[in-house]
């Protein structure tokens, strides 16, 4: 029996998890909201964290119902994601690690995360959550720059078009709306077709949707079409497993450390990147 | 699609086998996606469908061996073209053969792939999956190099551009999807790049030095510090 906590703090979430056995004690979250039209810098990311974290470590152990004695093993984000929130969430997990005598370990965290500035869309809850409420009501398609090589996708051109054009099309009869919803259908294509590419090179058969814009209902359900033409496996999940969160750091730290795995002190260092197919998965067998 | 049978679905199109005026046929139907939007898929699928008309016809041009098309039809959203009978799809061979095969065979896709951006054709989905080996006697026998030839598919992201960084992209693209589907990509891919240079010399260096800078700004990259 492992009982794990995580910290996750990569971008503009702070969140603690603890599980115990792929049981879930607690899973506890602050986000960072910016103003309108305004994305969350390295700097105030980082000093939100450290102005919240405690609070929240308290928050997650209360829930829990735990002791810290009762933990076998202090997960935290060493990457990919920015640099200062990410040092600032390692420093406290190395504290802790030491303060109540536990071993560390660094886990790998994979995210994607712009239009909402340009439209000056509400940060809350999430520039994505709002950009998908707008593009439900939505129905004038719009045809976007589309451009995909291989198994990568170019994003480059969709905002520049969109910045140059969103005024004259506004006054074109095109509504907000109208541009959320054309957006998200292009950009999802993208997302989804790429994903097919891979799956018919892999001969793989399911597809996995994590990340904030993982919550989308529209992306799920373009997704869901493409899998069922194929006869593939959608896994979705909402918002509380999709957006970052101390969970999915504590489950992977629990599996990490069940395997032996084990991170030397001075190798606890943290890194903006980090690819998913640089971590060895020693716990798994297949 | 009488007397045709489905084979395969692929990335983008359902594939089938069967006859056409007396030939072995694939037809390749680039079938409506329901997850996308109406006008896009239209879009996507005819400028797809001319994409791999004029690539193949291209290449056909500058000598490289693609399937021949027979017939393109844009209301039923199908090509079809040759069927290869005695065909191994890159990927497979790949994992079956022994690694000195596999880096002669590199330089082979490499020269192969200098010659196809000679012509100026960018692919834009190189991956193991697109490209065959077809035994040139037709038998079902791939365990010898000299009997096979290879062949390129699936020109669908294609088009024809000079620029050094559309070629850089294009081995980027190459490289990364080798090296995510194959542990002998790292011994592969070199061997690939000294093909390409070998065949084409006074290019190369321009194409390089693009593929380097394309690889230095991708996003997903290895960085320490």
């Amino acid at each position: 029996m492992v009982v794990a906590i995580g910290f996750e703090g990569s971008a503009n979430k702070l969140g603690i998890g603890i599980v115990k056995d792929g049981e879930i004690l607690s899973n506890c979250r602050r986000t960072y909201i910016t103003p309108p039209g305004e994305g969350f810098m390295p700097r105030e990311t980082a000093q939100h964290h450290r102005q919240n974290i405690l609070q929240l470590l308290k928050e997650s152990l209360e829930k829990s119902g735990l002791r810290p004695e009762d933990i076998d093993v202090i997960c935290y984000t060493k990457g990919p994601g920015m640099g200062a929130p990410l040092a600032m969430v390692a420093v406290v997990a190395r504290t802790v690690a030491q303060l109540w005598n536990k071993p560390l370990l660094g886990v790998n965290h994979c995210i994607g995360h712009r239009f909402a500035r340009v439209l000056k869309i509400s940060n809350d809850p999430s520039p994505g959550y709002n950009i998908e409420q707008l593009a439900k009501k939505g129905n004038k398609y719009l045809q976007l720059p589309y451009c995909v090589k291989g198994m990568d996708v170019s994003f480059s051109g969709i905002l520049t078009y969109m910045e140059e054009r969103t005024n004259s099309l506004l006054k074109a009869g095109y509504t907000a709306e109208d541009l959320c919803f054309s957006l998200q259908e292009t950009v999802f294509a993208m997302l989804v077709e790429t994903t097919e590419r891979a799956l018919a090179h892999c001969n793989s058969d399911e597809v996995l949707i994590v990340g904030g814009v993982g919550c989308n209902i529209r992306l799920q359900e373009m997704m869901g079409q493409m899998c069922a033409e194929r006869g593939a496996k959608l896994f979705a999940t909402d918002e509380r497993f999709c957006i970052d969160n101390g969970v999915m750091i504590a489950h992977t730290g629990a599996e990490m450390f069940k395997a032996g795995m084990k991170l030397p002190w001075i190798y606890s260092s943290i890194t903006q990147r980090y690819r998913t197919d640089e971590v060895e998965a020693a716990w798994r067998d297949d | 699609m009488e007397g045709f049978e489905l084979i395969r679905q692929g990335a983008e199109a359902k594939l089938y086998k069967g006859l056409y005026l007396g030939k072995p046929t694939l037809a390749k139907e680039r079938f409506r996606k329901k997850y996308r939007h109406e006008n896009l898929d239209l879009f996507l699928t005819k400028e797809r469908m001319k994409a791999e008309n004029r690539a193949i016809v291209r290449c056909k041009a500058f000598g490289l061996r693609t399937p021949a098309i027979y017939l393109v039809d844009f209301n039923r959203r199908i090509i079809f073209m040759e069927y290869f009978e005695h065909n191994i799809v890159l990927k497979d061979f790949i994992e079956i053969s022994p690694v000195e095969v596999l880096t002669r065979l590199a330089v082979n896709i490499g020269e192969t792939l200098g010659k196809m951006h000679e012509s100026n054709i960018i692919h834009g989905d190189l991956t193991s999956s697109n490209m065959l080996l077809v035994n040139k006697n037709d038998v079902d026998s791939f365990d010898n190099l000299d009997d096979l030839s290879l062949v390129l598919i699936d020109f669908g992201l294609a088009y024809v551009e000079s620029s050094a960084e559309d070629k850089g992209v294009d081995l980027y693209v190459l490289e990364r999807a080798l090296s995510s589907t194959h542990s002998t990509a790292d011994r592969m891919f070199p061997k690939i790049l000294e093909g390409y240079q070998s065949y084409c010399p006074s290019e190369f260096k321009e194409v390089f030095n693009k593929y380097e800078e394309v690889r230095a700004r991708g996003r997903k990259r290895t960085m320490v510090g």
